[in-house]
């Protein structure tokens, strides 16, 4: 009887044929709860765990200093803006001279993104031209290549060009379509889009570029909304780029000047780096709420048939 | 299909495809393709084949670069914070990138069962990997695994009082990292996630009709079924984990340490070539690092002919 509850299938309800036909369902039934509540119990166990240090993060910026190396709970709270008001003043710019740069980074990459990575992607998916199969295999590749293979002569044109310290060097790839992985994303969209419309477009007399205008660009949005939410965060987040080429305090982002806390402030006074750690998440944080369904089909497209 | 599956299937497909095919669109191939073909030129090929020149040089960006031969790699032969480097590199690959795969693929199982509140589970453990790169995320683990940190509080509260820091501990720095890119399984488990749900739902019924108990259907059905998915997250983060920057520049003050615990391989590439400006050096560095890659690509793709099912 035991094993039988056990190996219960879930989801095809097919009737137990064996002894009295009440007795069973009703025990499988309080098994199949208990399992369930289980189940329960366990996820939310484990999303606490895997929130935990975020919730902790943001209730610490509102800790004065001695608490925080006191307190591991997220209560009680003592409600203290001061990490925020110090935080906000403590680098030789304001904090928002630093949300402006990156904000004006995260737009620039966005308009580079959209512009030439859906231009790729059509002539991947749609035109019949010499060499694609090559050049797609080629773009494929080029989405697991290293970035540290080129960022010395990257850098090093540059810096002759005078781009260092601008944030040119950071954009000016995105319209160039670097970013392997959202044309590939969009050709994944696009060839989801039947043939039938642009076909009947060319009967219409249509050439590419209309039929990419007005056609294929407006069913689009989806994957457009998918790679501005990511390039938004990558953007965002990016620090690598940003490290090697933006080099004095003005043009600092983000991150770099969370760094520069770091730096200056040592292990000292994490209240204010938590406070100004907080602030920078809550642009990500508000993408992700807004641009969920999003990012998880972005996702999963790129991921599987 | 997957970026991954794609390509493979291109590369072994090779020259004979049949039928010759048309270019009718040669043009507008061309127009359309412009800025992806200026940027594979110009931001691409011409800086690998000028990091690739430059990995034989001497060059500091003073001075014109001076060509050495092979000096730089006889120099990585000897350079044992470059070994120690590799060795850093190698571990959190290697441990890291397979528990947080694991990971990943038990959560997405478990949400994949049909539970109540599953959108409210997948953004949660979703959440971390978006930020995870983030300096923010570093900085909080840098504190959490301090002497005073969060994790040492609650260890006290626990009874275990005066424990070390543990990122100023070169025998569990590393770990700390390892465990902030475990905690980071999001975005893997959203593709496995998605993955499942192509797997279809009356391989599950026959099976049971079978007796076949869960267990049995999960190492039968579900893996053999995920296995090209599990393959592309293999081969992607196996990618991105030899490329981690932010986590050990930030966890070490961009030190890579203590003891060069936490040196990975790219800080190390980072001073050398930005740090000091030995531009050679750091170019030979990049393309040791490219050959790694493509070592460990070459075997994942070469070692999945005989654990990966497509079912076409």
């Amino acid at each position: 009887m035991t094993d039988l509850s056990v190996t219960a299938p879930e989801r095809s309800g097919t009737p137990a044929t064996t002894t009295s036909a009440e007795d069973v369902p009703v025990r499988r039934h309080s098994r199949h709860l208990l399992r369930r509540g289980l189940k329960h119990v366990f996820m939310i166990v484990a999303s606490l765990a895997m929130i935990y240090p975020l919730l902790w993060m943001v209730v610490s910026s509102l800790r004065p200093n001695d608490e925080i190396f006191r307190n591991p709970s997220l209560f009680p709270l003592s409600f203290d803006i001061d990490n925020y008001v110090r935080g906000w003043s403590a680098q030789s710019f304001e904090f928002s001279h630093y949300l402006m740069n990156s904000t004006l980074l995260v737009i620039g990459c966005v308009i580079g993104n959209l512009f030439a990575c859906t231009l790729t992607a059509y002539a991947f998916a749609r035109l019949k031209f010499w060499g694609r199969n090559i050049a797609f295999a080629i773009m494929l590749m080029t989405l697991m290549l290293p970035i540290h293979v080129v960022i010395v002569p990257q850098y090093i044109i540059f810096s002759q060009t005078g781009w260092v310290n601008t944030m040119l060097p950071l954009i000016l790839p995105k319209f160039l379509a670097t970013d392997a992985f959202f044309i590939f994303l969009m050709v994944q969209f696009i060839r989801g889009i039947p043939k039938e419309l642009d076909e009947a477009a060319r009967i219409d007399g249509c050439g590419h570029f209309r039929i990419f205008f007005q056609v294929i660009l407006p069913l689009m949005m989806p994957a457009l909304a998918t790679t501005t939410i990511f390039t938004f965060m990558w953007t965002w987040n990016d620090f690598f780029g940003s490290l090697i080429y933006l080099t004095t305090p003005d043009n600092f982002t983000v991150p770099l000047a969370l760094r520069s806390y770091l730096d200056t402030q040592g292990a000292s006074d994490w209240g204010a780096m938590f406070a100004m750690s907080v602030l920078s998440l809550v642009p990500l944080f508000l993408v992700f709420l807004f641009g969920q369904r999003f990012l998880v089909k972005g996702f999963a497209t790129t991921g599987i048939k | 299909m997957s970026a991954v599956g794609e390509l493979s299937q291109i590369l072994s497909r090779g020259r004979n495809r049949g039928p010759r095919e048309k270019h009718p669109d040669n043009r507008a191939g061309l127009v359309f393709m412009a800025p992806w073909l200026l940027g594979l030129l110009g931001i691409t090929i011409l800086p690998m084949l000028a990091s690739l020149y430059l990995s034989f040089t001497d060059y500091s960006m003073l001075a014109a670069p001076e060509w050495v031969g092979l000096e730089n790699f006889q120099r990585m032969w000897g350079d044992t914070r470059l070994h120690n480097s590799l060795i850093v590199t190698f571990t959190y690959v290697l441990v890291g990138t397979p528990l947080q795969l694991i990971a990943a693929l038990l959560l997405a199982v478990l949400l994949n069962q049909g539970m109540k509140g599953l959108s409210f589970y997948r953004s949660v453990f979703y959440l971390p990997s978006l930020l995870g790169g983030s300096v923010a995320i570093s900085i909080l683990w840098r504190q959490m695994f301090g002497a005073n940190g969060l994790v040492n509080q609650f260890l006290g509260a626990l009874g275990f009082t005066g424990m070390p820091g543990w990122v100023s501990n070169p025998d569990t720095a590393l770990w700390t990292i390892i465990l902030l890119h475990v905690w980071t399984f999001g975005s893997p488990m959203i593709i496995f996630l998605a993955g499942l749900r192509q797997i279809p739902q009356m391989y599950y019924e026959a099976a049971s009709v079978d007796g076949a108990s869960k267990v049995s259907q999960f190492f039968r059905i579900t893996i053999p079924l995920l296995t090209p998915i599990i393959f592309f997250n293999l081969v992607l983060q196996v990618i991105n984990a030899f490329q981690t920057f932010t986590q050990a520049f930030v966890v070490s003050g961009g030190t890579g340490g203590p003891s060069d615990s936490t040196m990975f391989y790219t800080l190390y590439l980072y001073q050398k070539g930005f740090g000091q400006f030995d531009m050679g050096y750091a170019s030979a560095m990049a393309w040791l690092l490219l050959v790694i890659v493509a070592i460990f690509t070459a075997i994942n793709f070469f070692v999945s002919k005989f654990w990966v099912h497509y079912d076409d």
